[in-house]
């Protein structure tokens, strides 16, 4: 199977997704009604503490790409395909779909980005609701949305689950007579079942067996050469990452340190946290492997450092790093990073 | 050879044929069916399979920690040179945490979360020698410095929840060190770690077994990991091991083809973009397994031969196949 592959540069260059300066705090206990009144009243209260799970994010994703979104825990990078997948709005930012601003869509308009940004989760086994048969998990939403009728529902259930390599004379079966892989093919079966643009995969392949993977990761790959889909794909594993996507969006900490083209990205990693997880990949190689290159624990973000966030594990940190915060910069025609030494080297 | 100089030169461990079965009614579950294990001192030997392969059953028999319905029904495990299956439990349990160690693979479930960790360290210590609080604690501070710690002595006064996941495994594998035991069991310790935290304490592992001698058995589904940590490795498939030779043999040159697929379906061994080579079908039920090799329904070399159960072959790179891949063939 040798389709031509689609890459960054050849696919289409209108952003299905751009979020801008997204930020997003989860507080640590709600305003009552006093104090949002006070505050509407502009009454000087000290900031309400919280979690700061996403700082100042800004991501593209063009129309028939596949971006991998990589971090390690508590990173926020589900956070982030959250907010793009609208489950939950962000307390900063703007999010625009198809070059539209969501604060200024029509009810029709959000109501069909909405329904075109569909997400598929982690966990097979707690996606899916255990009393329904696999008929209605799959045909519930396209029913409703009117993409099908009831007349044509039978049938349009059997495609997509073809489709997505589930025999359907199981259909009326329920989820836990499946395993694993398979109920992440339901998963992703009822993602696909509204006729979506753009897929957030948070983690999707990560509950897997390595040849279940394989096979999941295989039909992602057709599912986007056959729909011409656009995928946000969220890991934390590089070797996944750096076989599905075009452009890798590495965050640490609640921002983004550095995003390039994947090929680029693994070639030539700019910023030290991308080079440490690099280097510290399992990978199969016949040689032993040194591990352990990087020192030092992820802090919490409720107390970030500061300056740049990774400068306590940062073996070249310098003064700089440790009082002002490196913005993401341009470096390549199509790579940046945030980092006050990948930025001098680069000058 | 002299009889000294053989009994010096046992392995750690020894496990001969080894069966563990689960009698449930549904009926016989054989998780563990016939497997054979030599693990030297000081070696790193990676035990791989998917979900449902017998690698954990296999850990637990290890340290006799198979609960009814299982049982251990046939098979000898000598820890250096001492038959663990027929030992007494009062023996066992002497041995257990002193001789032979585990880790598992959630901390938090290991680590009792009511008392402090000194209180965990020093009871591991005092139930196997004579020795006092003082220098129990004195111990315990050093082994948690060795496995990377920081401010060890304030640590010790910490409950187990007041540490990162990270920290916890280093805890349990402190806890596992205390006696320098001949062998450490070690189940999926690193799953749910992240990836620059898995390496550090990778990187610890190494060092520990290299400089006191102790065997590790490194129980995991990623094979990217033993790669790079062990120095042999044992594939599992339903319960038996299918194949096992040095690391390095082993990887640039599988001989069964589940070995083989399995490499094929790691993303980072493949050509970006290309499509993975995929295991067709999913890991058997043991409830209903077929008679001879058991992953011949899965397999595009099976014949009619394979409905008998291929013996591991003779040699340093052992296989269970009748038609095992030629070293020529790509990996």
């Amino acid at each position: 199977m040798t389709a031509p592959r689609k890459t960054a540069e050849n696919a289409t260059r209108v952003p299905v997704i751009s979020a801008h300066g997204i930020g997003m705090t989860f507080l640590k206990k709600q305003p009552g009604r006093i104090e949002t009144w006070l505050r509407a009243l502009g009454a000087p209260l000290a900031e309400p503490q919280g979690v700061r799970a996403l700082d100042d994010v800004s991501i593209e994703v063009m129309k028939g790409e596949v971006v991998g979104l990589v971090g390690e825990s508590g990173c926020g990078k589900s956070t982030l395909g959250r907010i793009i997948a609208g489950i939950m709005p962000p307390t900063a930012g703007s999010l625009r779909f198809m070059g539209k601003e969501q604060a200024e869509m029509s009810p029709l308009e959000r109501y069909r980005a909405k329904v075109a940004i569909q997400m598929i989760f982690q966990d097979p086994f707690a996606s899916l609701n255990p009393r329904k048969r696999v008929a209605e998990i799959i045909g519930e939403a396209p029913l409703v949305h009117g993409i099908v009728d009831k007349a044509g529902l039978s049938a349009y259930v059997d495609e997509i689950m073809l489709k997505c390599g589930i025999d359907p004379a199981y259909k009326q079966r329920f989820p836990h007579q499946f395993s694993g892989g398979q109920r992440q093919r339901i998963g992703i079966a009822r993602a696909l079942a509204v006729k979506p643009q753009f897929l957030v995969c948070d983690e999707s392949v990560a509950a897997l067996d390595v040849s279940i993977q394989a096979q999941v990761i295989n039909l992602f790959m057709d599912l986007r050469r056959d729909l011409d889909l656009t995928y946000l794909f969220i890991s934390h594993d590089l070797g996944v990452v750096e076989h599905i996507a075009d452009r890798v969006v590495i965050m640490y900490l609640g921002r983004v340190v550095e995003t390039a083209p994947t090929e680029e990205l693994f070639a030539n990693p700019r910023h030290p946290y991308t080079q440490a997880l690099l280097a510290n990949m399992p990978r199969i190689s016949t040689g032993k492997q040194a591990f352990g290159s990087i020192k030092g624990e992820i802090p919490s973000p409720l107390n970030p450092p500061t300056g740049c966030h990774f400068h306590p594990r940062c073996p070249f940190a310098t003064d700089r790093c440790r009082s002002e915060r490196p913005a993401l910069r341009a470096l390549g025609p199509h790579a940046s990073a945030a980092c006050h030494l990948a930025e001098e080297s680069a000058r | 050879m002299t009889r000294a100089a053989e009994t010096r030169a046992e392995p750690t461990l020894v496990v001969k044929g080894l069966k563990t079965h689960f009698f449930t009614e549904a009926g016989v579950v054989k998780s563990v069916d016939g497997v054979d294990l030599t693990v030297d001192r000081g070696e790193i030997l990676g035990l791989v399979g998917e979900s449902g392969s017998g690698k954990s059953v296999t850990g637990f028999s290890l340290l006799g920690l198979i609960d009814p319905p299982g049982r251990i029904v046939e098979g000898s495990i000598r820890l250096s040179g001492e038959e663990l299956t027929t030992a007494a439990p009062k023996r066992l349990r002497e041995l257990r945490g002193n001789r032979i160690a585990m880790i598992f693979q959630d901390p938090m479930m290991t680590l009792n979360p009511v008392l402090k960790i000194e209180t965990q360290m020093v009871e591991t210590l005092q139930a196997h020698i004579k020795i006092g609080h003082a220098e129990a604690r004195a111990r315990a501070r050093d082994a948690l410095g060795r496995v990377g710690i920081p401010s060890p002595e304030e640590r010790l006064d910490a409950y187990p929840h007041q540490f990162s996941g990270g920290m916890r495994q280093r805890v349990a594998i402190a806890i596992a060190l205390l006696h320098q035991p001949d062998l450490i069991v070690a189940d999926e310790p690193t799953t749910a770690l992240d990836v620059t935290i898995q390496a550090q304490i990778l990187a610890e592992v190494q060092t520990l077994c290299r400089e006191t001698g102790t065997a590790l058995i490194w129980i995991t589904h990623d094979l990217a990991i033993i790669s790079g940590l062990a120095d042999r490795v044992a594939v599992m498939y339903a319960g038996r091991i299918v194949e096992t030779g040095a690391i390095a043999d082993v990887v640039a040159h599988p001989r069964h083809p589940y070995t083989h697929g399995l490499i094929g379906s790691v993303p980072s061994r493949n050509r970006r973009g290309e499509r993975l080579t995929q295991i067709p079908g999913m890991t058997p039920s043991f409830l209903s397994l077929p008679p001879g090799c058991a992953f011949a329904p899965r397999c595009a070399r099976a014949d009619e031969a394979c409905g008998l159960l291929p013996e591991l072959s003779d040699g340093p790179h052992l296989v269970r196949c009748f038609h095992p891949m030629d070293r020529g063939e790509p990996a």
